[in-house]
């Protein structure tokens, strides 16, 4: 909790906070979501708890220099429960001027700039738009002002090592690494393993790097930088017994849904085409084979999506992954997984729309197209991820009600969460509860010919694989009669078939939990009610407001269709109702929509997630 | 079943219980006895056999044919074929398409799944016109065809899928129409390639397109407007009476009088299906100069794509167990003791 840090006007001292954010920041091609990665780790395994937020821009590598092309990694680290990446920086480390220039805003007042002043040259202060270089003109006085030349000491300490000017200066990042371990009494060896493992092919340059952070780490250390900063140690947060490990969204995504395909008893078949930011899914599934994993890049996001489809009718589970633009894409064929009842998990990594949008910043605005966004009457489960550890279990619940169900499932991650980091308990297998898929192997019409469409007291009809002996049907996406699934568009056939595949989603939420209050009181002056990845910021910010004494609850809604049966009783228990989401008020929109409750919109659509003074304000602004 | 004695199937048990609903006439009607001949000769199963097609009066096909079948949706027949054929390598699948399902809104599906090489056979009905939708031309549909969307006369340049197959790199080329009698032996060759093989079937829309192709496929005189390719054999037609010979000076395919049968002396070439030089220029040859080019055009064999990547994969899982507590807990973990007192180790 980032504002319970000291008074910006006192220097951190040995009286240390229970939670400090840094902010790393530089040109796109200064490595600094590595700097980033390694000092998560790090915090990690130093037992704090975190929480990290990737900010970098949609090109692979801008202009060097240029306020477009910077790149940040926020991390909020501390001795206490953690839930967001903090809403503004302690300290901001600056690589150069135009990263100076587009963080500067965001750090705290009396908060600590770290630069490498050997990056302020005239022409990096020109493509910075600075007319006067601000480590020198009295421009930073509101902060704590660190400047050095990193580049020149840098330089300096990978001299022995004979590299190219170029080569050298890549290693700046791990010198200011360095020098973050140190002010956070960090152990060194991880990264120093870890870099021997990165560079085994090319020992010098993990020499040269290794050599960069301890030199970092011994400026600190011999105090060359004055009073200004001391070593700040934060005691581990207290955790559940276990084993931990960090864990980004897009990871959690790939490792729940080859749970959930394990659980199901199925291969998995993966149709992805490459899109920001959910690409990282596909990535991480093609290198997990062993798990009978097939990951198919398709020619563009239908082909992913209708071979998925494929891989589901001859029984296998069919996933595809996108994000908006590509979830636009899949949906006729949605529609066809909807008629033909088959299993499908789709993620959808949320990021800016409409269009191209914000390719890599964040958004919850897919929440209608997840829902509704397809012709005709054509429902389907949405399930949404909280964080980038509960997206494991959301992907595994996405499994679970494909498979129950014969259905697709939508599953909504977003930018944020597909690419934050956290901590995360290693869970035991052995405690999933198992879900095996079921396959037609003898006619359940003896006496005629097969009934693909018969449906169960769930609504739901049974998978059968092609190459069965005897079971021979045909499906497809046009209309269909009860039972037999014969090509059927009578007005009757539509009507009791529409309503079929309505009632078999609507009865889902039967077989959902019911939906809990996360933190405060069932009933009360105020339920702030989320959903996504919005659940940090609105956790905290509630917390707050109950430690001041406000009626105020916090209710977070995983299953955003069909939503838990008990939701609509459970808000009309509150006087009022506000939703804080990263769209311009689609939640609020289906709330209001099923429970006709006076739902309250708190809306950003910046690409940045909310901070927690956002959120605490919103409620201020309800109660008051 | 016992496989010391196999079952013998005919036609009927190929033929679904659906009653077909093409317009009378169609040219379809022909094409579906075909290939269920086509299935009975080849003594298919028909649970192993899957029909997937995409949307257009073809892609009804499936429907007729009692065996698995999959209608989805426009022009993404080849996607959902390339996830069954992944997910199921035993699967014989074939595609059924046409010109504006698989030339048009699936044009891309078609290349790819054609680059990539998918054990199956595509057959495309070619009838020059959107049937089910009411007669609007199609990409196939040759300049200056008038229709309700193009009332003054298409002006687009109509597109060659045998060409365009080529072009994506197709190792099975084939051309039959639908009341052919050849069509069979045709599709049996198609079904004999391993890989994606390609056979365009000519198709007379009854309602919309009538006799487009009789200027070809009339019986009377269809001797010299046809040439029927075989393997091995001379490229001859008009009863022996003219073949295609190669100019070399040009290096064009031209028409020549074979005299007294005399092939030899008039320099008529041997079809090798195994040219992929020759077989650009059969596909491309334009009719009424020349005869129409049919039968199987091109067929020399490549690995297909299902067992490069299925091989690869299998490669990659060699050794390697599905220990998912193990995939879990990969990369840096650490552990904190029961005692709540932190971390106690790295790992």
């Amino acid at each position: 909790m980032a504002t319970q840090l000291a008074e910006p006007q006192s220097p951190a001292s040995s009286n240390a906070p229970e939670a400090v954010v840094v902010r790393f920041a530089g040109d796109s091609g200064d490595g600094m979501q590595l700097t980033g990665g390694q000092f998560t780790l790090s915090t990690a395994l130093a037992g704090n708890d975190l929480a990290t937020f990737p900010d970098f821009p949609a090109e692979i590598r801008a202009p060097q220099g240029t306020l477009f092309g910077v790149s940040a990694f926020q991390i909020n680290f501390g001795s206490t429960d953690i839930t967001t990446a903090g809403d503004a920086p302690d300290v901001l480390v600056a690589m150069n001027p135009a990263a100076l220039k587009t963080n500067l805003g965001a750090l705290k007042p009396g908060g600590l700039i770290i630069a490498d002043s050997g990056e302020f040259s005239k022409r990096n202060l020109e493509k910075a738009k600075y007319e006067a270089n601000p480590l020198e003109d009295g421009s930073l006085a509101k902060w704590r002002l660190l400047a050095f030349d990193i580049s020149a000491l840098t330089l300096e300490s990978v001299k022995p090592f004979g590299l190219g000017n170029k080569e050298a200066l890549r290693c700046k990042n791990m010198w200011t690494l360095g020098l973050a371990l140190w002010m956070f009494d960090r152990d060194r060896q991880p990264l120093v393993d870890w870099l021997n493992g990165k560079f085994a092919k090319n020992p010098v340059l993990a020499e040269a790097n290794i050599a960069a952070l301890n030199a970092g780490h011994a400026y600190g250390e011999t105090a060359e930088i004055g009073g200004q900063v001391k070593k700040l140690h934060l005691d581990p947060v207290p955790a559940a017994p276990g084993l931990y490990r960090t864990i980004t969204g897009a990871e959690a995504v790939s490792l729940g849904l080859v749970a959930g395909a394990q659980l199901a008893g199925l291969p998995m078949f993966f149709g992805g085409y490459p899109i920001t930011p959910a690409s990282a899914i596909l990535h991480n599934l093609a290198r997990m084979k062993e798990f009978g994993v097939t990951t198919f890049q398709a020619e563009d996001e239908i082909a992913a999506i209708a071979s998925a489809i494929g891989a589901s009718y001859a029984g296998q589970l069919g996933v595809t992954s996108s994000s908006g633009p590509g979830i636009a894409l899949k949906g006729e064929a949605l529609g066809l997984a909807v008629m033909t009842e088959l299993p499908l998990v789709v993620v959808n990594s949320q990021r800016g729309g409409p269009s191209t949008g914000l390719p890599t910043k964040t958004e919850q605005s897919d929440l209608y197209q997840a829902v509704y966004g397809r012709n005709g009457d054509t429902p389907l489960p949405v399930v949404a991820a909280r964080s980038p550890g509960d997206a494991f279990d959301c992907a595994i619940e996405a499994c679970r009600l494909a498979v129950a169900y014969m259905t697709p499932v939508m599953l909504l991650t977003d930018g944020y969460i597909g690419n934050a980091a956290e901590p995360w308990k290693v869970p035991d297998p052995a405690s999933f509860a198992p879900f095996p898929a079921q396959f037609m192997a003898e006619s359940n019409n003896p006496d005629g010919k097969v009934l693909p469409y018969q449906r169960d007291d769930r609504g739901v009809r049974p998978w059968i694989k092609p190459g069965t002996p005897g079971l021979m049907h045909r499906i497809g996406g046009i209309e269909k009669a009860l039972g037999t699934g014969d090509l059927d568009y009578s007005p009757a056939a539509h009507q009791a078939q529409t309503d079929a595949r309505k009632a078999k989603i609507d009865g889902i939420a039967a077989d959902i939990p019911a939906q809990e209050v996360d933190l405060g009181t069932a009933g009360g002056k105020l339920a702030v009610v989320g959903w996504g990845s919005t659940y940090g910021p609105i956790h905290q910010a509630v917390k707050r407001a109950r430690a001041m004494g406000k009626d105020v609850s916090h209710i977070h809604v995983r299953h955003i269709w069909p939503l838990p049966g008990n939701l609509g009783e459970l808000l009309k228990s509150f006087d009022k109702v506000l939703v804080p989401e990263m769209n311009t008020g689609q939640f609020k929109t289906l709330l209001r929509d099923q429970y006709l409750v006076d739902a309250r919109p708190l809306n950003k659509v910046s690409g940045q997630p909310f901070t927690i003074a956002e959120i605490e304000a919103a409620i201020e602004g309800m109660l008051g | 079943m016992n496989d010391m004695t196999p079952i013998t199937r005919t036609i009927k048990d190929w033929e679904s219980d659906q009653e077909v609903r093409w317009c009378p006439g169609c040219g379809d009607y022909a094409i579906l006895k075909a290939v269920q001949r086509t299935m009975v000769d080849l003594g298919s199963d028909p649970a192993k056999t899957v029909f997937v097609s995409g949307i257009g009066c073809s892609s009804r096909f499936p429907y007729y044919m009692a065996s698995y079948g999959f209608h989805t949706i426009h022009g993404r027949a080849p996607a959902v074929a390339t996830g069954i054929k992944l997910a199921n390598r035993e699967l014989d699948i074939w595609l059924v398409t046409g010109d504006g399902d698989g030339m048009s809104i699936g044009g891309n599906h078609t290349f790819h799944f054609i680059r990539r090489n998918i054990n199956s056979q595509i057959m495309l009905f070619n009838n020059e016109i959107y049937g089910l939708t009411k007669g609007q031309y199609s990409p196939t549909s040759r300049e200056g065809t008038p229709s309700p969307s193009t009332p003054l006369g298409s002006v687009d340049h109509p597109a060659l899928p045998c060409a365009f197959a080529l072009g994506a790199g197709a190792r099975f080329v084939a051309r039959g129409f639908d009341v052919s009698k050849e069509l069979s032996g045709v599709l049996k060759a198609a079904h004999a390639h391993q890989g994606a093989a390609f056979v365009e079937i000519f198709q007379n829309c009854i309602v919309y397109n009538k006799d487009r192709f009789e200027d070809f496929a009339a019986p009377k005189g269809a001797e010299d407007r046809q040439l029927w390719l075989q393997n091995g054999e001379p490229m001859l037609f008009a009863k022996g009476t003219k073949g295609i010979t190669l100019d070399h000076a040009t290096l064009r395919l031209k028409v020549v009088d074979v005299v007294d049968g005399d092939w030899q002396a008039a320099g008529v070439i041997v079809h090798d299906v195994t040219n992929r030089s020759i077989a650009h220029m059969l596909v491309e040859l334009p009719f009424g100069a020349f005869p129409m080019a049919l039968g199987v055009i091109y067929d020399d064999p490549a690995p297909t794509y299902e067992s490069a990547m299925l091989g690869q994969d299998e490669k990659a899982r060699a050794g390697k167990s599905a220990d998912l507590g193990k995939l879990l807990a990969k990369g840096q973990t650490w552990t904190v003791a029961g005692d709540d007192q932190g971390p106690l180790s790295g790992v």
